[in-house]
């Protein structure tokens, strides 16, 4: 539905470093591989751990949208978590474009980038000290990332002389989106987007989902997405992977998993439908232990 | 060599940030400074009521010293303490930056900052204190001291800075607790040798003893920094062994922080 970014838009790579890496990356690889992977916390020695992600394997293809649906405490966070190099696999392995993310930490983390439900700045600073200091990390010319910052957040429908102020002084949802800029700064070829329209008005969020539409199109980005708006997860992802209890209970297009669960428990066709079967919580366990997970 | 360019260039990020943190906060920056003024002031004035100039010249050295070491460990710890708490680590974290770089980027804006708010003190102090006859000084000998047990400084900020990365509500206050045994031990208002026994012999470990010691002789008695290189070579060899040590002790705590899932807060 969206053309190509206007010109001004055309978010530079990171220069050098981006090169480099493309050409460490195999061509052939998928976006993103997930092989087996387990996580478990234990945040109480005298209790069992708790097991957030179970035997997890995915693969991505490049250049897709890709959905990860679950109830609360099904593991979306912890996967992207584990992905993000934020937390060490306890079994398993991940590779983004085909290169592991324990042996080529570096590289991998030039090739993505995370937006998370909560938009985490110095509240204090401007979003343009902010993302500034965002873009100087993954090598960026300062110049280039006033330009480029200012162009992404014009988009996304904040003006221009908010850029100077603190960021405490926005509103969760204008937050939510310098977060998303300061992801899409640096041109991540894999984005991970972890509830990135919660708490947005109706209309942010369709901004929002057009853009992320724009930078899935026209900067070849393969997206993970995960979301508790089913709408959303309808209209942007091409697949969708359903979580419960840390394990997939279900892969697929959206037609595949809605005919799936009318052919085979005669429910509506639906992705509603589709998420009350698949993740019916056979979570008792979970609910037993969120009483002391409350840090 | 692009390699050390690159990561230099990603060194100054922390830097420029934290002079954004200093610029926003200006106001308690200068109350802060009014603050560690008065401290030393008050110090110092114990020196000037007994009526011996030696003694007023080593308190404010102690005194000067102190609010060195405050400042420069504040800032280390603060500012991962403030990234732990508004959850913006974890995207220190994702950024592709070797570790080293980041705390390299932070110990340095730490120092310069430091640097700054002690001169500034001191000016104070030497205007307060005419009695003092800073033409018998010797600078050089004072700052080459700073300079080199600066390194080892580096290395033990980073030990710090592990407190704040795991302790979010308090990490960053145990960090004065690594700093006042430092000068305990170091003979911050008092010669090494009041000191019982044992606490004597962890002063020979402590960078802080031998820069109070070299900066003092500098000050106090005008020595030559050529005359005192039997004090700066522990001083280059605890740099020497301490900044890896710092960098060790922080990847360690930061893969156990990894694998238990300390570093997230929301979401
Ligand atoms: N850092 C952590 N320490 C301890 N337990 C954790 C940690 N992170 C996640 N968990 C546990 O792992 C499980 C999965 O959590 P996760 O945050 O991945 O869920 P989620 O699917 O993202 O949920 P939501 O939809 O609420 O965001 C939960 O049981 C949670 O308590
Ligand atoms: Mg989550």
């Amino acid at each position: 539905m969206t053309t190509a970014l206007a010109p001004e838009l055309n978010i530079a790579r990171p220069a050098a470093d981006a090169a480099a890496t493309a050409s460490a990356t195999v061509v052939s690889a998928p976006a993103l591989l997930v092989e087996h992977v387990t996580k478990r916390f234990r945040p109480d020695r005298r209790k069992p751990p708790v097991l957030a992600i179970d035997n997890v394997s995915l693969r991505l293809e490049r250049g897709t949208i890709h959905g990860f649906l679950g109830a609360n405490g099904s593991g979306k966070s912890t996967l992207i978590r584990l992905v993000s190099g934020l937390l060490t696999l306890d079994e398993g392995r991940v590779e983004v474009f085909g290169l592991d993310i324990e042996r080529d930490e570096l590289a991998v983390k030039r090739l993505i980038n995370r937006v998370s439900v909560d938009a985490a700045f110095f509240k204090k600073l401007s979003p343009m000290e902010n993302l500034l200091f965002a873009a100087r990390l993954y090598g960026m010319d300062a110049a280039v990332a006033r330009r480029e910052a200012t162009a992404i957040l014009g988009r996304l429908g904040i003006a221009k002389n908010r850029l100077g102020r603190p960021i405490e002084q926005m509103s969760r949802g204008m937050q939510q989106k310098v977060a998303i800029a300061r992801a899409l700064l640096t041109s991540p070829t894999l984005l991970l987007l972890d509830e990135p329209t919660t708490g947005l008005d109706p209309r942010s969020k369709l901004d929002v989902q057009a853009f992320i539409e724009e930078v899935n199109q026209s900067h070849d980005a393969t997206i993970v997405l995960t979301t508790h708006d089913l709408a959303e997860a309808e209209r942007l992802c091409e697949r969708i992977t359903l979580l419960n209890g840390g394990r997939v209970v279900a892969e697929g297009t959206t037609p595949e998993l809605k005919r799936m669960v009318a052919e085979r428990h005669g429910q509506p066709e639906t992705l509603e439908a589709v998420f009350m079967t698949l993740t019916g919580r056979s979570l008792d366990d979970d609910v037993e232990e969120d009483g002391d997970n409350n840090d | 060599m692009t390699v050390l360019a690159s990561e230099l260039k990603a060194s100054y990020a922390f830097v420029e940030r934290n002079f954004f943190l200093t610029r926003r906060y200006w106001g308690w920056e200068l109350a802060f400074l009014v603050y560690s003024v008065a401290g030393a002031l008050s110090i110092s004035l114990i020196g000037a009521a007994a009526g011996d100039n030696r003694l007023l010249l080593t308190l404010i050295i102690g005194a000067v010293f102190w609010n060195y070491l405050s400042v420069v460990f504040s800032w280390i710890a603060d500012t991962i303490a403030v990234e732990r708490w508004e959850g913006t680590l974890e995207y220190t974290f994702m950024a592709p930056v070797r570790r080293w770089t980041q705390l390299l980027g932070s110990c340095l804006y730490a120092m310069a900052y430091g640097l700054v708010h002690t001169a500034a003190m001191l000016l104070v102090l030497v205007l307060f204190f005419p009695q003092l006859r800073p033409e018998s000084m010797n600078l050089l000998t004072a700052a080459s001291f700073v300079l080199l047990g600066s390194f080892s400084f580096v290395g033990i900020g980073m030990m710090a800075a592990i407190l704040p990365l795991l302790y979010v509500e308090r990490g960053a206050q145990m960090t004065f607790v690594i700093q006042s045994c430092l000068l305990l031990v170091s003979g911050v208002y008092y010669p090494v040798s009041v000191l019982p026994g044992w606490m004597q012999v962890i002063a020979n470990v402590s960078p802080a003893t031998y820069v109070l010691r070299g900066v003092r002789a500098g000050l106090l008695d005008g020595t030559p920094v050529t005359a005192l290189v039997g004090d700066m070579l522990p001083l280059v060899g605890m740099g020497i062994v301490l900044i890896p040590a710092g960098l060790w002790a922080f990847g360690r705590a930061e893969k156990y922080a990894k694998r238990t899932g300390k570093l997230k807060r929301v979401g």
